[in-house]
């Protein structure tokens, strides 16, 4: 792994989600385990972890996703910005318009290209007219960096498009509502590597406006991209801390044996 | 000896070859299975195919061929005298064949000997009292050159019946000897046992095709008989119904298909957004408890049999109609006179496909991916945003052809509009006035004292044409729909 190169950078920002002994089960299956993790503004955190250890279940319990599966049960505090967000007060609607989020496999609407995107803004009413949703499209797409290759066929089904420009799709779905926290899922396993290297450069560049948080299985992504990162193992969250240190000086060996290729 | 023995005979056969071939593949490579081509069973059923599938399909091919044989070699015997004014040889072999079975039935049961059934004769014996003691009741004593027809009819079967045993036995020892003859290690007799197992399933399927087939074609030929005797203008555009079978009949579609079509948008806008409704809220809002309780209560409805539903329409729908837009109703209106109106029927043809459109919407707004859901919803829409925006237009296509399928079943349903909608055929806008459809009157023109040579009998199949091409149409189109939508998440 000689090819990483890290991101020092200083980590300083606000905490903008804080979650405290979160415990997620399914049914009876407990899949995170008392997780406590403060997730920077303005900054990428990566979660790396073997399969089934509870990535996608964590960060799908930030947007309360989770509310969808009926089986799942979410205990401890998630606060964002300070706000429980699992609070009877908090409507589940409003805060996954400001926490966005993408999906491991891309999953454009079958709708036009300029319908998926103008989807977000015209469910929350953030444009007042046809020219400002133009332009609110045409800004999302062009933070997409998929801008200059739909430009002309923005009328054409956004299933037509292939995987990598969908995803990039998705992803400037997510960004036209301007959340303030977007969560990816494993953005780039469907992806060719010049796609993956267009996604990674957008996320670093979203880097400057949001909180991200990323799920993936590629340690050189999470070195390339993140300037924080979580191991998670069977549920618990082992270890978190600054990338560079995560992935040159773990403090636990099961941090190492995993980015060091030996469990998994 | 009857079929069925012969039958056993045959598949006794078969099991002999399963086991001698089997018997014979294992003992040429000394019992070392793996040595053979194909695991040993495959020959005994190599075998013991060839040695019943061409004996059944000569029993079968035989039973047909015999009969239509004897048909006409008897009803050469019938002399030309013996055919009495206004009838036909057909209906004198109707009688011959009632007397021969009548015959067979008398020998079963003693009431006769065999010798005797076969000399019987009119002068000397009461034939009528005999076959009458046995259970066959004839309208008159017999002719006597009927009852040597019928005669002669038994002996030829009895004759025939001795012949096929003969044939179908010799034809089975054939296979079973061939079969038994090929058997060796090298045979391919896994590939032989696919092969027949392959033209099964293309026999069984053929069968429903060549049945619909049938059916088309003795449809198209009466109707073609019909447009002979009715001219096609004036059955396609005359605007009035009224079929007298002592001529001069005006048999114009028009009414009729207006009656049909004014039932069924009725019926559709009942069915539509109730079942519509009822399949998002199964598929999208309630939890798996209500569900696996709602769903088969609503699919319930769909096994109630349509006369039960025409009862219903009836007997309750109509009469509660009539309270509210009757003379001296609720409302104080009279457009309503009696009970069975397009209204009656139109509703309860509704209920009855509430649950045809909400089964079909579920199983296609389940087809609809999470991952879509998750998208919208992930992007803070609600619910309701999410099914209006992203699930439904997602489904709509299928959505469309369950629709389509319902309205096809609609034009064609006859229960309800029979019961429920009267039996004038009118041409009016009024929902609340009985009007009939092609369904109904297809029933009415065949039932009764129909000679069914005259156009008025004959306009059923006329009828009965075009309301297949209707639905047939919109079938098609629903199918395609279905399919295609299909293929866009597959
Ligand atoms: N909908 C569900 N119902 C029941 N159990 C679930 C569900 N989703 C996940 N789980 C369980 O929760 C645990 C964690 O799953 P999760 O999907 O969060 O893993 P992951 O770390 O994202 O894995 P991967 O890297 O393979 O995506 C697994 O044991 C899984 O079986
Ligand atoms: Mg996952």
């Amino acid at each position: 792994m000689d090819d990483l190169r890290y991101m020092e950078m200083p980590v300083d920002q606000d905490t903008k989600i804080s979650a405290s002994n979160v415990q997620i089960y399914y049914g009876d299956n407990q899949a995170i385990k008392d997780v406590n993790v403060e997730i920077a503004d303005k900054t990428v955190t990566a979660f790396i972890g073997p399969s089934g250890c509870g990535k996608s279940t964590f960060l799908r319990c930030l947007n309360r996703m989770n509310d969808t599966i009926d089986i799942c049960r979410v205990e401890g505090t998630i606060k964002i910005d300070g706000d429980d967000i699992y609070d009877n007060a908090v409507d589940p609607v409003q805060l996954r318009a400001k926490v966005g989020m993408v999906f491991q496999k891309p999953n454009p609407f079958p709708k036009s290209i300029y319908d998926n995107v103008a989807y977000g803004p015209k469910v929350h009413g953030l444009a007042k007219s046809k020219a400002d949703l133009d332009v609110i499209v045409e800004k999302a797409l062009r933070r997409g960096a998929i801008w200059d290759e739909v430009k002309d066929r923005l009328h054409a089904p956004g299933t037509g498009l292939s995987g990598g420009q969908q995803q990039r799709l998705c992803i400037a779905r997510a960004v036209a509502t301007e959340p303030e926290v977007l969560l990816m899922d494993e953005p780039c396993s469907a992806l060719d590597p010049i796609a993956t290297a267009q996604v990674e450069e957008l996320i670093d560049e979203l880097r400057q406006s949001y909180s991200l948080v990323i799920v993936t299985h590629s340690m050189q992504q999470a070195a390339r991209v993140s300037q924080r990162t979580a191991f998670f193992h069977l549920g618990n969250l082992v270890e978190f801390g600054d990338t560079s240190q995560i992935f040159t000086n773990p403090q636990d060996s099961r941090t190492e044996s995993y980015i060091t290729g030996r469990i998994g | 000896m009857s079929g069925i023995v012969l039958l056993l005979i045959v598949l006794g056969l078969g099991a002999l070859a399963f086991i001698l071939a089997r018997g014979k593949a294992l003992s040429s490579v000394g019992g070392d299975q793996r040595a053979l081509h194909s695991r040993p069973h495959y020959y005994g059923f190599s075998a013991s195919i060839l040695t019943i599938a061409p004996a059944v399909a000569l029993m079968v091919v035989w039973g047909f061929g015999q009969s239509t044989l004897v048909q006409s070699s008897v009803a050469e015997l019938i002399p030309a005298s013996a055919i009495a004014e206004g009838q036909t040889v057909g209906l004198l072999m109707g009688d011959v064949q009632r007397i021969a079975n009548g015959l067979d039935t008398a020998v079963a049961e003693g009431a006769l000997s065999s010798d005797a059934a076969a000399t019987l004769s009119t002068g000397a014996d009461d034939i009528r009292g005999i076959l009458g003691s046995v259970g066959v009741a004839l309208g008159a004593d017999v002719d006597p050159a009927i009852l040597k027809a019928a005669q002669s009819y038994r002996a030829m079967q009895s004759s025939g019946a001795t012949l096929r045993m003969i044939a179908v036995i010799g034809v089975a020892l054939l296979g079973l000897t061939y079969g038994f003859m090929q058997t060796s290690a090298t045979y391919r007799a896994r590939n032989s046992v696919e092969r027949s197992m392959r033209w099964t399933l293309i026999a069984a399927a053929s069968v429903a095709v060549f049945t619909t087939l049938g059916i088309v074609f003795s449809v198209i030929f009466n109707t073609i008989e019909f447009f002979q005797l009715y001219p096609a203008k004036d059955f396609f555009l005359s605007l009035t119904w009224s079929p007298s079978f002592g001529g001069g009949s005006e048999l114009g579609v028009f009414p009729l298909l207006w009656g049909t079509l004014y039932i069924s948008l009725i019926a559709l806008m009942v069915a539509v957004p109730t079942g519509l409704f009822s399949a998002i809220y199964l598929s999208e809002y309630a939890s798996p408890k209500v569900r696996a309780f709602a769903k088969p209560l609503l699919e319930v409805l769909a096994g109630i049999p349509t006369i039960v539903y025409g009862l219903f329409a009836l007997l309750t729908v109509g009469p509660l109609l009539v309270n509210v837009f009757g003379d001296g109703g609720i409302l104080g209106v009279n457009w309503m006179q009696g009970g069975t109106a397009v209204m009656t029927a139109g509703l309860v043809m509704g209920i009855m496909l509430i649950p045809f459109v909400s089964s079909l919407s579920d199983d296609i707004i389940n087809a609809v991916p999470q991952a879509l859901r998750d998208g919208s919803l992930g992007l803070g829409a609600t619910p309701s945003e999410t099914i209006r925006q992203v699930v439904i237009p997602a489904a709509l296509p299928g959505i469309v052809g369950a629709i389509l399928l319902a309205a096809s079943r609609a034009i064609g349903e006859t229960m309800i509009v029979v019961l429920g909608a009267g039996a004038a055929a009118r041409l009016s806008m009024n929902p609340f006035d009985a009007m009939t459809t092609v369904t109904a009157k297809i029933v009415s023109q065949l039932t009764g004292d129909a000679d069914f040579a005259s156009p008025e009998a004959l306009v059923a199949f006329a009828l009965a044409m075009t309301l297949f091409v209707i639905t047939l149409g919109l079938n098609v189109i629903a199918l395609g729909i279905v399919r295609k939508y299909r293929e866009q998440y597959e």
